[in-house]
């Protein structure tokens, strides 16, 4: 059972994607039930992960007895077992949340909400665990896909968004495809692990040039890198509660991981970095990134459209750093990409609980919030420090490491960009707290009242909470996990 | 010599984090909610004082809390210098509590319980800041204490508070962020640790200008000690409760920001390297500007609070005056002031929440005359200036003495003229105050001639701190051993 873990953590999922509609026929109720059931086992096998690659070391995993180069393989090593816990918990937190959510805003869509809630899972844990580059291909499209329709359940505005996405994210999907068909034809190999042998002898070549550059802007497409994120406001802010909450935390970091896992696995550092010029071009783009998301979020009077600005300045902190090419860059970009998700999921939350309470999910909406729901805003401010950087919460450290990298590499417009970045953060959200400290309750709200239900508020608490434990942490995650992560030589 | 391990530094800074939960508990019986801030406070002081002795005695006492990243750990550390600031700090935390029940319940003020919360976070930050063995532990609770401050300053929760909070955080918080953190970062890349150590962890091999820059990035970053430019939020503060003032804005916050500048001058770039690049020079001249132009400023204020606190950034930068001037004497004189400061201003802060608990005014040109009326509160003011103008009999004069040793030692004629220059804008900004409240002809005094002070739960407490300055004359230890022992 435990040497099947790595297919199970993706069979699970994929099969209940379809039991779902089933439980759906008995009672939409159970949809929910049945889904945060899964999420658990989900998890459970992620931590089974975690523990056999700590005491085992990297896990291959052959789908179907085929081995590489022509069958399927999953890898598990350090990088992508965090990945794996936090796709599932974060998951899993978010699958708990929905209840209360998608029964006020989607009451008739449950059964499709949850099974695509549940594929798109199954995509994004896919997308991480799989050692083959054409497969890869494929559950980024089911990721894609299901998250399109997800974000379509919403109301108005949504379907535009949608279809926008739709637009961009295929665009990036064909890129990456197109960059895979190119090492296809050089190579005649697809699986990971093969190319990243069979490549250096081609690294003079100019079709392995564009191949990566393909695959590069592909990715960055997806995961919404300046200047290719114009999709992503939109999508995020008019989507379902329930959607955003699962959405936005995964989707880009999940990208981000996959630009990691190609530059390391399938080419090398020495190759993706050895241009210095290109190295130098893309970490300005991350300043421009970061300096634009966080002076568009500042000018949001809506307060999710104003969180989706804000990762995208978090997209260009973790692409950034990747780029700075130093150790403590790259440590600082994939313990971001962890301590983002944290807190772009719990903000989200806090929006959602936001929506739920007041039918609304404008700035404004969270006047006198301090005196209304004091545990809210007491996850909020959490979340809202932790975006700032002020330790022991977890935005800090990957912060620190980021900074530290870029004072390494004398990059130092990365590091005005950063604290820059922690300014406006500070102005931006200290100017919701005012509002919510001094302003009295608007009356005409909808929904004012007290703390949401117990299903959405436990979700929103132990977030904020991780927020901290995860903080406090950090050692354990670089020193036993990230460390293993960089190539020798950086 | 090996540090003694011991826990009792992280209790002393948790025993007040811990109380916020029985407070926020208890916040229906009010006499019970006020019974745990005077309880925590007690075992704060208590776990303080028992820490006194072996710190005496030249040993230090360390605790790791938790090590957050590889060569980045909370630790603690208990030395002479923490020592003294702790000890001023814990003291007059419980004094300015039973002055705050005094206080806040004789204006019927909302949200008490808040405020109660809020105030025992700001002292477990500052004992954090006073123990911080290393520069990352000291940033921790120093942005802590920025946070837990705010909604003290911002209380009434009126246009005002909400415009002086907005002012507060931007120079507090935008300097930490802006100057300290990339600050702070450098160092670490340049030396490898944050460690404080006795003779500094940065060395000659670096650049001047680069080590001119840390500094002025450290010394600006710390905006709490309020040296000019980044002053500014000192006077706009004092719209929070007067307890607040007291307690934060002359003891807690600003001496946290002082104390943060002289762990970096003495721990991190040490004075052979300040001396040996000549950076004290301007960090003295920045000083002393701030001394001269915050007093010639409290001249001309006749808010009392916003003379006070126009006299609290003056008397700051003495202490940072103490440490640029790279003497021993001077720099025992400064540190000696964090203490000698801290019972002078509060008695002062304390006097003047007592006037506006009896009688609701605020001005200077309000009070002709109300020393009859209120003859206790006015002769405890008449100490605390004597202690921050430095006259005897008060503990001022002593760490203004050592000052003044210090800048003959360092032959800094122009900071010692800059000294007693600032002496005598002290008194000219105090004593009138002073002489207005007694000596005036009866159509002049505003205040019936009739004995009404302030609660008894507002008075004991001025009258214990007015005390103690004196009894600092006489009998300065152990805050002037304590100093003695952090000058290397």
């Amino acid at each position: 059972m435990n040497d099947q873990l790595p297919a199970l953590i993706i069979v699970l999922p994929l099969v209940s994607a379809l039991l779902v509609n089933i439980a759906g026929r008995v009672g939409r109720s159970y949809c929910w039930l049945f889904t945060v059931l899964v999420m658990t086992a989900v998890t459970g096998c992620a931590l089974g992960l975690v523990s056999r690659v700590m005491t085992q070391g990297i896990i291959h995993y052959r789908l179907g007895g085929w081995p590489a180069p022509v069958g399927i393989e999953y890898v598990v090593d350090h990088l992508n077992v965090l990945m794996l816990v936090l796709i599932s918990a974060v998951s899993l937190v978010a699958a708990i949340y929905s209840g209360p959510a998608v029964q006020r805003e989607i009451p008739e869509q449950t059964t499709s909400f949850y099974t695509l809630f549940i594929l798109l899972v199954a995509g994004l844990l896919g997308m991480t665990i799989t050692g083959d580059a054409f497969n890869l291909y494929v559950l980024v499209e089911i990721s894609a896909l299901t998250g399109y329709g997800l974000i379509a359940l919403g109301q108005g505005r949504a379907f535009l968004a949608s279809f926008n996405y739709i637009i961009m994210g295929t665009v990036g999907a064909c890129f990456y495809l197109l960059g895979v068909g190119h090492l296809y034809i050089k190579t005649g190999s697809l699986n990971m692990k093969d190319l990243y042998q069979l490549l250096p002898s081609l690294y003079s070549s100019e079709t392995i040039a564009v191949a990566f550059i393909l695959i590069l802007a592909g990715v960055w497409a997806k995961m919404a890198f300046f200047p290719l994120h114009t999709w992503l406001p939109n999508a995020y802010t008019y989507a379902p509660t329930a959607t955003s909450a699962l959405v936005a935390p995964l989707m880009t970091k999940v990208s981000v991981y996959v630009m990691i896992r190609i530059i390391f696995s399938v080419f090398s550092p020495e190759f993706a970095f050895h241009i210095s010029a290109v190295r130098h071009l893309v970490v300005w783009m991350a300043v421009v990134g970061i300096v634009t998301g966080s002076v568009m979020a500042l000018l949001q009077t809506d307060f999710k459209k104003m969180l989706t600005y804000l990762i995208i300045a978090e997209v260009g902190y973790m692409v950034g750093g990747v780029w700075l090419a130093n150790r403590a860059g790259i440590t600082g970009a994939v313990l971001h990409v962890i301590n983002d998700a944290l807190m772009t999921l719990s903000l989200f939350l806090v929006a959602g609980v936001v929506t739920y309470r007041t039918g609304g999910h404008q700035v404004r909406n969270l006047q006198g919030f301090y005196r209304i729901m004091p545990w809210t805003m007491a996850a909020f401010t959490l979340a809202a420090l932790s975006m700032i950087g002020v330790p022991p919460t977890v935005g800090f450290f990957s912060k620190w490491y980021l900074m530290l990298g870029a004072i390494h590499g004398a990059q130092w417009h990365f590091v005005a960009a950063l604290v820059f970045s922690s300014l406006m953060n500070a102005l931006l959200f200290f100017r919701i707290m005012e509002m919510a400290f001094f302003d009295a309750p608007d009356p005409a709200q909808a929904w004012v009242g007290p703390e949401a239900p117990v299903s959405m508020m436990a979700p929103v608490l132990g977030t904020a909470v991780g927020l901290l434990a995860v903080g406090l942490n950090s050692r354990v995650i670089v020193d036993r996990f990230i460390q293993f992560v960089i190539p020798a030589g950086l | 010599m090996e540090p003694l391990v011991s826990i009792k530094p992280f209790l002393a800074v948790m025993v007040s984090l811990l109380a916020v939960v029985p407070i926020l508990l208890l916040r229906s019986w009010p006499n019970l909610r006020e019974a745990v801030t005077f309880l925590a406070g007690f075992v704060k002081w208590g776990l303080v004082l028992s820490m006194l002795g072996p710190v005496l005695d030249g040993m230090q006492i360390e605790y790791t809390a938790a090590e957050v990243l590889p060569g980045l750990p909370i630790r603690l550390r208990v030395d002479a210098l923490g020592m003294l600031f702790a000890l001023v700090a814990s003291t007059l935390w419980i004094v300015t509590s039973a002055y705050s029940v005094g206080y806040m319940r004789s204006l019927k003020e909302h949200s008490q319980t808040r405020y109660f919360v809020f105030f025992s976070v700001a002292l477990s930050a500052t004992i954090g800041v006073a123990f911080a063995a290393n520069l990352f532990t000291l940033y921790l609770f120093y942005e802590l204490l920025s946070l837990a401050t705010y909604p003290l300053v911002t209380h009434h929760q009126n246009q005002e508070a909400k415009r002086s909070g907005r002012k507060y955080l931007t120079y507090i918080l935008g300097t930490s962020i802006g100057l300290v953190l990339p600050g702070m970062l450098m160092v670490f890349s340049l030396s490898g640790t944050l460690d404080f150590q006795p003779g500094g962890i940065l060395n000659e091999q670096f650049s001047k200008g680069l080590i001119g820059l840390l500094l002025f990035m450290f010394v600006f970053g710390f905006a709490k000690a309020g040296l000019m430019p980044f002053h500014a939020w000192l006077p706009a503060a004092m719209v929070a409760p007067t307890p607040v003032s007291a307690l934060l804005h002359a003891v807690a916050v600003v001496k946290v920001g002082v104390f943060s500048i002289l762990r970096i001058v003495t721990g991190v770039f040490g004075m052979d390297l300040l001396g040996t690049f000549n950076l004290g020079q301007g960090l003295a001249y920045i000083a002393a500007v701030t001394i001269v132009v915050a007093s010639l400023v409290a001249l001309t204020q006749d808010g009392l609070k916003r003379r006070l606190a126009f006299s609290t950034i003056g008397q700051l930068a003495y202490i940072i005056l103490g440490a640029a001037m790279l003497s021993p004497k001077a720099l025992t004189g400064g540190m000696v002031h964090i203490a000698m400061h801290a019972f002078g201003k509060i008695t002062l802060f304390f006097c003047a929440g007592a006037i506006f608990v009896a009688t609701g005014k605020k001005n200077v040109s309000e009070m002709v005359g109300i020393g009859r009326r209120m003859p206790i509160t006015m002769g405890a003011f008449l100490v605390g200036a004597l202690a921050v103008i430095g006259l005897p009999p008060t503990g001022g004069f002593i760490s203004k003495w050592y000052l003044v040793l210090g800048s003959m030692e360092a032959g800094q004629s122009l900071m010692l003229g800059v000294l007693l220059f600032s002496s005598l804008l002290n008194a000219g900004y105090f004593l009138p105050v002073f002489y207005r409240a007694f000596f005036c002809t009866p159509e002049e005094a505003l205040f019936e001639n009739q004995v009404k002070e302030a609660p008894a739960w507002c008075l004991v407490p001025l009258v214990g701190t007015a005390g103690v300055s004196i009894l600092l004359f006489f009998y300065p230890q152990p805050f002037f051993g304590l100093a003695q022992l952090a000058v290397p």
